[in-house]
């Protein structure tokens, strides 16, 4: 499953979304990310499978669009470094950074 | 000075229920789930996988306090203790603040095994509307979260939108749904999604005299709409069904129907045993929360807190 996390306002979209099905829990991703805003933890929207996957931690999930931001294109690296880092490809930041940060 | 009587016009009647044909004391594993809300909270007790009973009050300034209570009332004149109960889960946006919770899961789980568990393995869509966050969920037929969107950001679209409204323009709100139909034609919507803005222009058309149940038409329809966009950009697939407190509003409920051209499931019982118990679509997450909880103890994954 698709696990968005992040909040959708009046500007747009922003969401850090992570591939349950594809994570392997490796923790690449959270080692790279120079904010802390990802962690491995239980899966906590399937409880039942016991397994360990990538989220964003509790805290970033309703400022995302700031702690995110120093990474996204026309700031910093392209691609950012957790979906660099993500061998498995499982990390996906949703498209509002882009359009709004990106150099025309 | 004389007494003056404040009366609430906000926040649904509280209530409990006791299944009368389970003797828990015959039950091998007890579990219960506590849903802690912003606005009300729930608690549900499952005996053997079976609902023994559930209760729904308010939520106060003291989150554990709440929870506490929650699960007291679900266990009143019952005999049943928290020492008699093996595994308890904790949900809902005050879940970090259940005492007698051994753990805690988030309530888009708790919604959907819940949603599961009260409509049947149908569901594929779920919409909670709670008090201050609507989230919209799509699940396999075990109630497994496919993905799921949620807006905790905003009050726009949630109970508390509602709430402000009810207490703005004083009736109560379990009659804004009934009352929103009884008007000759539909007004157009609230223009402003904001919960803020919105209130602004209810005191505007109030001040033009536009009636009380145009106004809640037109509030009712703002709000629909507002929940669909979340919908629409999830994809809503059917059986859908709405939990919270917005499901017991059907001026909201039958405005977003007609929006979206899909039904929601009827409020009944999937198990036919069941079809005598009372249905209340706020215990939704609760009731996931205490059925994980069941899963999880008879899967032998946790130990069994059990003190008697």
């Amino acid at each position: 499953m698709q696990a968005f996390y992040g909040f959708q306002d009046g500007s747009g979209d922003w969401f850090i979304i992570i591939d349950t099905d594809k994570c392997n829990g490796c923790g690449r991703c959270a080692e790279v990310c120079p904010a802390q805003a990802l962690g491995v933890g239980e899966d906590e929207l399937d409880p039942l499978s016991g397994k360990h996957i990538a989220c964003v931690t509790e805290g970033e999930r309703k400022k995302i669009r700031y702690t995110c931001a120093p990474c996204q294109p026309g700031y910093g690296e392209e691609p950012p470094l957790c979906v660099a880092a993500c061998e498995p490809r499982a990390i996906f930041h949703s498209e509002a950074w882009r359009q709004s940060f990106a150099k025309k | 000075m004389a007494e003056q009587g404040k009366q609430e016009y906000w926040r649904w009647p509280e209530g409990t229920w006791v299944n009368p044909g389970i003797d828990w004391r015959k039950g091998r594993i007890i579990t219960a789930g506590v849903d802690v809300g912003s606005v009300s909270s729930q608690a549900a007790v499952l005996v053997d996988g079976e609902l023994y009973s559930f209760s729904n009050t308010r939520t106060g300034s003291d989150s554990p306090d709440s929870a506490r209570k929650a699960l007291s009332i679900a266990m009143e004149k019952t005999g049943l203790t928290v020492d008699h109960i093996d595994y308890c889960i904790g949900t809902g946006y005050g879940r970090v603040n259940v005492p007698m919770a051994q753990r805690t899961l988030t309530e888009i789980a708790c919604h959907a095994r819940g949603a599961n568990f009260m409509y049947g393995p149908e569901v594929r869509t779920v919409m909670d509307m709670g008090g201050q966050d609507c989230k919209a969920i799509n699940c396999d037929d075990k109630g497994k979260v496919l993905n799921f969107m949620m807006n905790d950001k905003c009050a726009a679209g949630t109970g508390r939108g509602m709430e402000v409204f009810a207490d703005l323009i004083r009736v109560p709100v379990w009659e804004i749904g009934p009352r929103s139909f009884q008007i000759k034609k539909e007004p157009p919507m609230i223009s402003s999604t904001c919960v803020v803005f919105a209130k602004s222009e209810v005191v505007g058309l109030l001040e033009k005299g536009v009636p009380e149940n145009a106004i809640m038409a037109a509030y009712c329809s703002a709000m629909a709409h507002r929940i669909m966009e979340l919908l629409n950009r999830l994809g809503v697939h059917e059986k859908f069904v709405i939990t919270g407190g917005i499901a017991k509003n059907e001026g909201v409920v039958k405005r977003l129907e007609k929006e979206l051209g899909i039904k929601t499931a009827e409020k009944v019982w999937h198990k036919p045993a069941y079809k005598a118990y009372p249905f209340d679509t706020q215990i939704t997450g609760a009731l996931g929360a205490a059925l994980f909880a069941e899963a999880m103890v008879g899967k032998g994954k946790v130990k069994s807190v059990r003190k008697t």
